[in-house]
């Protein structure tokens, strides 16, 4: 529930672990911020063991006044390169273009647990990054006063220079030497939201000159001294298993320095993570260096390699049998009930019941899975695009029977992260290569690579089942049939729980061999469009009018004293009435078709509407209007981004992106049969934030899981047909289009 | 191993490497410039894009047979100092989220300019739906054409 942006905030001492001079001059400060600020709830999504809010952060001020902030975790896209630097600086009270920002590196006596992922970055360093900022202001203060000779109270800061009462001045630099000696102050005032002067204002990607320019800033781009390059030939499909392999042609060919097997030492951890097991990227594989990417590439294609068959080949009519099997049986967990929705669906005057169906999604990050590894026996030196730095390192550290001391991990920006890279499979390959042919190493994926030995978000089935009854919805029934793991955490306690009276959420699994994980919004990404599709199904059935179904319902959940209900109703409410306000809803002229949808994950409260048209007999998503509930927005510049690639991330994967097996194997392995929306289909997002002084919650994924909503609900009322199945070009009636003809 | 005389961003160059190295990991690998991604391998996406004797190419699916003695320009060479109309527009509007295509989509845009200085909606759009944004950044990419179109003429 709500929590508001409290002004004072008391730490202890013992949380702010560093604060040293320079051997150059000026001041490093430290905070060790997990326990500078324990969140009162746990974590809300649990993607196993991950925390979000564990980490430190750094800012170093020069003798000169110079200001470097060091932004602690992984850049992905996400922004957070940006605004979590930004946070600091308006505590700091230093103005935002004298801030030079640096990626800090890896490093668990400092920060710990750097990760991206679950839309949490921003939510968890909230407090902490304001105390930080705060408390060097309040240090910089402190050293001025005492220089002055006055009481600190009578100090004020703007833009890195001390005033006190008479009008003097003295910059930060003049005496960050004499705060670095101070005593840490355990009681620092924060700032009002009305009085911030970089919170809430546009400010650009820290990145963005060496972007357009083309500087090395990727883990693809980095070269060391000494480099050689690998590419791994990793079983043709799920279930094959390398026997044997012949490279007598491959060690011929120009460039080529060595092929080595690798996957024993990887296959050493599957004490440490049991699901490794079934993964293909723990099994063995063949690695070709050569002195180029081009030479490693193109060798690797001529290693005769012999497979033989292990655990059974899956294909997608199999996957799909078994997950309607799930559905159909009764093997399911329940993970919330309440009521009787047996005895709901009993006495209903009627019930309404849809199966929902997926498929497979690889994630397609832009800069394919590549690392560097240099192992010798003083260090293991990673480089790379990692979302999981920490726990990556420990693992390579193990894998070689190291100490995780003897990880020096940097981390790059990264091409994209989408979940991908919360798995460091491609790390321990870059390891086991390095100590195999004892030379630093790039690992570098093709397209093909990634696509076809991913690890996909699963295909998912739901089956929903409401009851009606008096004109009310009295139960509804969820259930999930997923592939290997099923929905977590919270998930079942967001809308519509609470909201009916007689609600259950089920969920099934079968374990397969084709390797699944986390993808943008897991499980959310596919389940917001079967629950908003269902909705507004059931309003039609109900011949109601399909807003006021969904504002019905909330007001149900107000006043309710469940604490395991994530959303706010109010706030819910608020971001319906705005998209409905925003996007000109029932009022649109004949021609444009409308789809609603409301939704809550990652923190946020989301609603949005979708534009269609029909054009040259075809229905089109021409715009989408967004409304965001994510309290304080940091970076409006930033947000915009993000919430306009979630919605337009969200409409493409939900219209266009299929993935199919055929004997274990991936039917699609590059863009040229697997389709990504492009620029002519990407309609335009109109976004509107809802303004409030609560602490901000998560952006990187919340507006994704709706947009697929919105559009099938739009083209319902566009062309008068249901949608039960993803990707919607499916369909016929949508017209089914295929990629190549697509390109322009 | 043959050789090859190019000239890239204005420099003339003599690579030495296979005949069917694509053009890309000739700049990326043995001429050390990275600004020009890796993304398909099959010019799909437009990751790898570049400039040869003018015209945007795919440099992933071009040989160094193919561009012996014309003339190549990278996003490095696009200009000095990032002061490209195109880039100065990307700039503006911010347009990158993880950033990794851009010098493809900038590549393509400052080409197709180029040939079209005032372009249409529809044009603008036509232009880069060869270039995939896996962030999908692609209202911004829009705009910012426009904006870049405005300084250049």
């Amino acid at each position: 529930m709500s929590t508001s942006t409290s002004s004072s905030i008391t730490f202890s001492r013992r949380s702010f672990i560093r604060t040293s001079s320079l051997a150059s001059g000026g001041l490093l400060i430290g905070f060790n911020l997990f326990q500078a600020c324990k969140p009162k709830a746990a974590p809300p999504i649990d993607i196993s063991q991950l925390n979000f809010n564990d980490f430190n952060a750094f800012i170093k001020i020069a003798d000169n006044g110079a200001v470097t902030i060091f932004s602690p975790n992984p850049e992905i896209g996400q922004g957070v390169k940006t605004s979590m630097p930004m946070i600091i600086a308006e505590e700091l009270d230093v103005a935002w273009d004298n801030v030079f920002v640096q990626q800090g590196i890896l490093d668990t006596n400092n920060y710990t647990r750097q990760v991206a992922g679950g839309s949490q970055s921003i939510r968890f360093g909230w407090d902490a990054l304001r105390q930080t900022g705060a408390t060097a202001r309040q240090m910089l203060v402190n050293a001025a006063a005492a220089k002055w000779g006055v009481d600190a109270s009578e100090c004020t800061t703007s833009e890195g220079v001390i005033t006190n009462a008479k009008g003097e001045t003295l910059g930060y630099g003049d005496v960050v030497k004499e705060a670095s000696a101070l005593e840490v102050p355990e009681d620092v005032t924060l700032k009002e939201p009305k009085d911030y002067k970089i919170i809430g204002k546009d400010a650009g990607n820290v990145d963005i000159d060496k972007i357009i320019t083309g500087k090395p800033l990727f883990g693809l781009d980095y070269k060391a001294e000494g480099m050689v390059y690998a590419c791994v030939l990793r079983p043709p499909a799920f279930g094959k298993v390398l026997e044997s392999y012949d490279d007598t042609e491959a060690r011929a060919m120009p460039g080529v320095i060595d092929v080595v097997r690798i996957g024993a030492k990887a296959q050493s951890l599957f004490e440490e993570i049991p699901r490794l097991q079934n993964m293909i990227v723990a099994s063995d594989k063949v690695a070709v260096v050569a002195k180029t990417t081009w030479e490693a590439m193109k060798a690797k294609k001529a290693i005769k390699a012999t497979w033989t068959d292990g655990t059974p080949m899956e294909s997608t009519e199999f996957q799909n049998e078994q997950l309607m099997g799930l559905l159909d049986g009764n093997t399911f967990e329940t993970l919330r009930s309440d009521g009787d929705v047996k005895k709901a669906f009993a006495q209903a005057d009627q019930t309404l019941e849809r199966t929902y169906e997926s498929p497979f999604l690889p994630h397609n990050c832009m800069e394919p899975m590549n690392f560097y590894a240099n192992v010798t026996d003083e260090k293991i030196h990673l480089v790379g695009p990692i979302q999981t730095p920490e726990g990556t390192a420990n693992f390579a550290a193990k894998m070689l029977g190291r100490e995780a001391t003897d990880v020096h991990l940097e981390m790059t920006r990264m091409g994209g992260g989408f979940g991908r890279r919360l798995y460091g499979d491609f790390v321990l390959e870059a390891t086991e290569i390095s100590d195999a042919i004892k030379k630093p190493v790039k690992m570098v994926s093709t397209r093909e690579d990634d696509m076809s030995t991913g690890i996909y978000r699963p295909s998912i089935k739901y089956r929903i089942k409401a009851s009606i009854k008096d004109g009310k919805v009295t139960g509804y029934h969820l259930k999930e049939a997923s592939i290997n793991t099923n929905m977590y955490g919270l998930i079942p306690n967001f809308f519509p729980a609470g909201a009916i009276e007689n609600y259950q959420v089920d969920v099934a699994n079968y374990d397969s061999n084709v390797t699944t994980g986390a993808w943008r919004a897991p499980y959310t990404n596919f389940l917001a469009y079967a629950e908003q599709s269902f909705f507004d199904e059931l309003a039609e059935l109900m011949e109601v009018d399909r807003i006021q179904l969904r504002l019905d319902l909330l007001q149900k959940v107000k006043g309710t004293t469940d604490e395991r209900i994530q959303y706010d109703p109010e706030r819910m409410e608020k971001v319906i009435k705005t998209a409905v306000e925003k996007s000109g809803w029932g009022t649109k002229s004949e021609g444009t078709y409308q789809g609603f949808v409301n939704y809550y994950c990652h923190n946020s409260h989301v609603a949005e509407v979708a534009d269609v048209v029909i054009e040259d007999g075809k229905p089109v998503v021409k715009k989408i209007t967004c409304v965001v509930d994510c309290g304080i927005v940091v970076n409006p510049l930033g947000a915009l981004n993000q919430i306009e690639g979630g919605v337009i991330d969200g409409v493409g994967h939900s219209m266009y992106s299929d993935f199919a097996f055929e004997d274990g194997a991936p039917t699609t392995k590059n863009f040229d049969a697997y389709r990504l929306i492009r620029m002519k289909e990407a309609p335009l997002v109109e976004t509107h934030f809802i303004k409030n002084e609560l602490s901000p919650t998560g952006l990187g994924e919340p507006t994704l899981p709706p947009a697929g909503g919105a559009v099938a609900n739009a083209l319902k009322a566009a062309t008068g047909k249901r949608i039960y199945q993803q990707p919607f070009i499916k369909n016929p009636e949508l017209l089914q289009v295929p990629a190549k003809e697509i390109l322009g | 191993m043959p050789t090859y005389q190019l000239k890239v961003n204005g420099e003339s160059h003599t690579v030495e490497a296979s005949e069917d190295t694509p053009v890309l990991w000739v700049l990326r690998d043995h001429m050390n410039l990275v600004g020009t991604k890796f993304g398909c391998g099959i010019a799909q996406c437009g990751a790898c894009t570049i400039h040869l004797d003018g015209e945007a190419v795919r440099s992933c699916s071009l040989t160094m047979a193919q561009v012996e003695g014309k003339s190549l320009i990278t996003i490095e060479g696009l200009s000095a100092d990032g002061s490209h109309p195109v880039q100065q527009a990307w700039k503006e509007v911010d347009v990158p989220q993880c950033g990794y295509c851009q010098a493809g989509q900038i590549m393509t845009a400052s080409a197709f300019l180029e040939k079209n200085p005032s372009p249409s909606s529809e044009e603008i759009k036509n232009a880069m739906h060869g270039n995939i944004c896996r962030c999908a950044s692609y209202n911004r990419i829009h705009k910012a054409v426009g904006i870049a179109a405005e300084k250049m003429s």
